[in-house]
């Protein structure tokens, strides 16, 4: 494992475990997350865990880069990375018409028939790698290798809420409308952030996720059980 | 009826900001919050209230409202801007001074001609439900403040209090002075070692402009174009405020309170926490420079502002009387450089 320790500013600090997307990588800077949590650290404001890294956001007026990069690093000197994926959840993806735009180009381009898309992107279990660009905005992967693209060379402005898309090795939820440059290919109905809720973001980095294929009547059936209050999303609890 | 500052005319872009939302970077949401926390607290510590009580922040073009409340104490930050009574009768209260209005009175913003932002704290705060512990408006999720959103005209601010406290109005002698000249001081960044050395040089020896298509996001910079080693596409991690990333076409972007948690290109700098009001007061159109620090400079930049903050809150003064030898001698201990000097401690 490698481990550099860098002052980012005089209000962070990043922890590099290396420079990938692997799950190896992101154990670790999520164990790293964790075991750092617990020991509570005088002047750390909060930690943001990446594919390959760990940011700790630290106050100056408490401690300094120096002051935490000797505490940090003799605990993640050994740092015994686990598998820190304890949920896994399933869910309803309507891959039709209007809610997959960019599917049959994502067929056309990949050589695969349109069905071929769905089942290779619902079959995998992803893994959350991370959360960033919008609040609730969750990095998944690994992408089947057929279905990697680059991201499109003009975003669009309007993606609706709920959105499924992929691009590089990715998959991702937009979980506001929101402008990006993903290839949309489905929407869930699912609620991914909600301000009422604490935590407010359904998912956290280390989640796994798989898509459920569902029609769009089910999809319609999803909305209005969601609107009643009446649709509940549970996780399956994995021992580690 | 609930107390509250009437909005008839919104100006460009005025929010409710705290210091922000702490504890949920990990789930995508950005800190948000006061691009300038300085400003925020010493123009709240005018009408006594908590340094991080949420007040308004106002880019670029101030708003007028109504008082729809039996009485307001408030007081609005930075030199040469003022709040500026309309009705009943015309009269100017200069920054840095409270005022209490009455009911129906109306009053309006100015800002100084080349400020990008101010803000106004209201005495006892507004009556706003926290979003995860701030009161900051986020609008890219339409969350915090107001709707999540800027105030739009007729909206109502709703005041904590139905009047004025009986206290006396102070105002602040001596308040931070105009550091518009002044080099923004910055460390090296994450990757730094992404750019050829011609551009770490054309970076720190240039002049940038802040572009028109800035805002609570980042302020988007154009001057020396710089040249990225290996590609500009890195594998994402964490932002600090401050950060300075430079995407494919190689002019930087400063990222500020509503900034993306993490970010895929490469970061060549940081602003330092102690210097990021004083860039976001600097609007589009202004000319920065660089100064190099080293991250343990930016730290006893970071405390000794900080000190220097504290004394400067002891000198609030009742509105009337004049500032005393005392204040002078404490100000000619450089009290003022501690806050804004570039180069007391470099």
């Amino acid at each position: 494992m490698s481990l550099n320790l860098n002052a980012s500013g005089d209000t962070a600090v990043v922890v590099e475990f290396g420079n990938e997307v692997s799950a190896d990588l992101s154990n670790l800077a999520l164990s790293a997350d964790l075991v750092l949590g617990q020991k509570k650290i005088s002047g750390v404001v909060e930690t943001v865990p990446t594919f390959r890294s760990l940011m700790v956001h630290y106050d100056p007026l408490i401690t300094s880069a120096a002051e935490l990069i000797t505490t940090i690093e003799p605990i993640l000197k050994n740092l015994k990375a686990f598998n820190p994926q304890t949920r896994k959840w399933t869910m309803p993806v309507c891959y039709e018409d209007e809610h997959a735009p960019d599917l049959k180009d994502v067929a056309k381009t990949t050589g695969l028939s349109v069905d071929q898309v769905i089942e290779l992107h619902s079959k995998q279990t992803y893994r959350v790698y991370m959360m960033g660009f919008l609040p609730g905005f969750t990095y998944l992967g690994d992408l089947a290798a057929e279905l990697h693209l680059p991201r499109k060379s003009h975003p669009i402005t309007r993606v609706p809420k709920g959105t499924i898309s992929i691009a590089t090795t990715l998959t991702s939820i937009y979980p506001f409308e929101s402008p990006g440059g993903w290839h949309l290919i489905g929407i869930t109905p699912v609620i991914l952030f909600d301000i009422k809720k604490n935590p407010p973001a359904l998912l956290r980095p280390g989640d796994q996720i798989k898509f459920e294929p569902v029609s769009k009547s089910k999809l319609t059936d999803i909305y209005q059980q969601i609107a009643a209050g009446e649709f509940l999303l549970e996780p399956e609890i994995i021992q580690p | 009826m609930s107390p509250a500052l009437k909005t008839l005319v919104p100006g460009i872009h005025t929010s409710v900001q705290d210091f922000g939302r702490a504890g949920y970077r990990h789930l995508g949401v950005p800190t948000s919050g006061a691009l300038d926390r300085t400003e925020l607290r010493l123009a709240n510590l005018i009408v006594q209230n908590p340094a991080e009580t949420a007040g308004l922040e106002i880019l670029v073009f101030g708003p007028t409202f109504e008082v729809l409340a039996d009485s307001v104490r408030v007081a609005v930050s930075g030199r040469g801007n003022s709040i500026e009574i309309l009705t009943p009768s015309k009269s100017i209260i200069p920054a840095w001074q409270s005022v209490t209005l009455q009911r129906n009175h109306t009053f309006r913003v100015n800002l100084s001609p080349n400020v990008m932002c101010c803000y106004l704290a209201i005495e006892g705060g507004l009556d706003i439900a926290p979003v995860m512990g701030s009161l900051s408006t986020y609008s890219r999720a339409a969350f915090g403040g107001l709707q999540g959103r800027a105030l739009l005209k007729g909206d109502e601010v709703p005041l904590t209090l139905r009047c004025a406290s009986d206290k006396e109005e102070t105002y602040l002698p001596r308040p931070p002075g105009n550091e518009a000249e002044i080099p923004i001081r910055i460390t090296w960044g994450q990757q730094a070692d992404y750019f050829t050395k011609a551009s770490l040089e054309g970076f720190v020896a240039g002049e940038y402009s802040i572009l028109p298509a800035s805002d609570r996001m980042g302020y988007r910079l154009s001057g020396f174009n710089l040249e990225h080693k290996h590609g500009f596409n890195i594998v994402s991690d964490g932002t600090a405020l401050g950060a300075i990333q430079v995407p494919g076409d190689g002019f930087p972007i400063i990222l500020l309170a509503d900034c993306q948690t993490t970010g895929g290109y490469p970061k060549i700098a940081t602003v330092i926490s102690s210097d990021l009001g004083s860039l976001a007061r600097r609007g589009p159109g202004s000319k920065i420079r660089f100064k190099i620090v080293s991250i343990k400079e930016a730290e006893a930049i970071a405390r000794q502002k900080e000190e220097a903050l504290r004394m400067l809150e002891n000198t609030l003064l009742p509105v009337g009387q004049n500032a005393d030898l005392d204040l002078d001698a404490l100000y000619d201990s450089n009290l003022i450089s501690g806050i804004y000097d570039a180069n007391n401690l470099t």
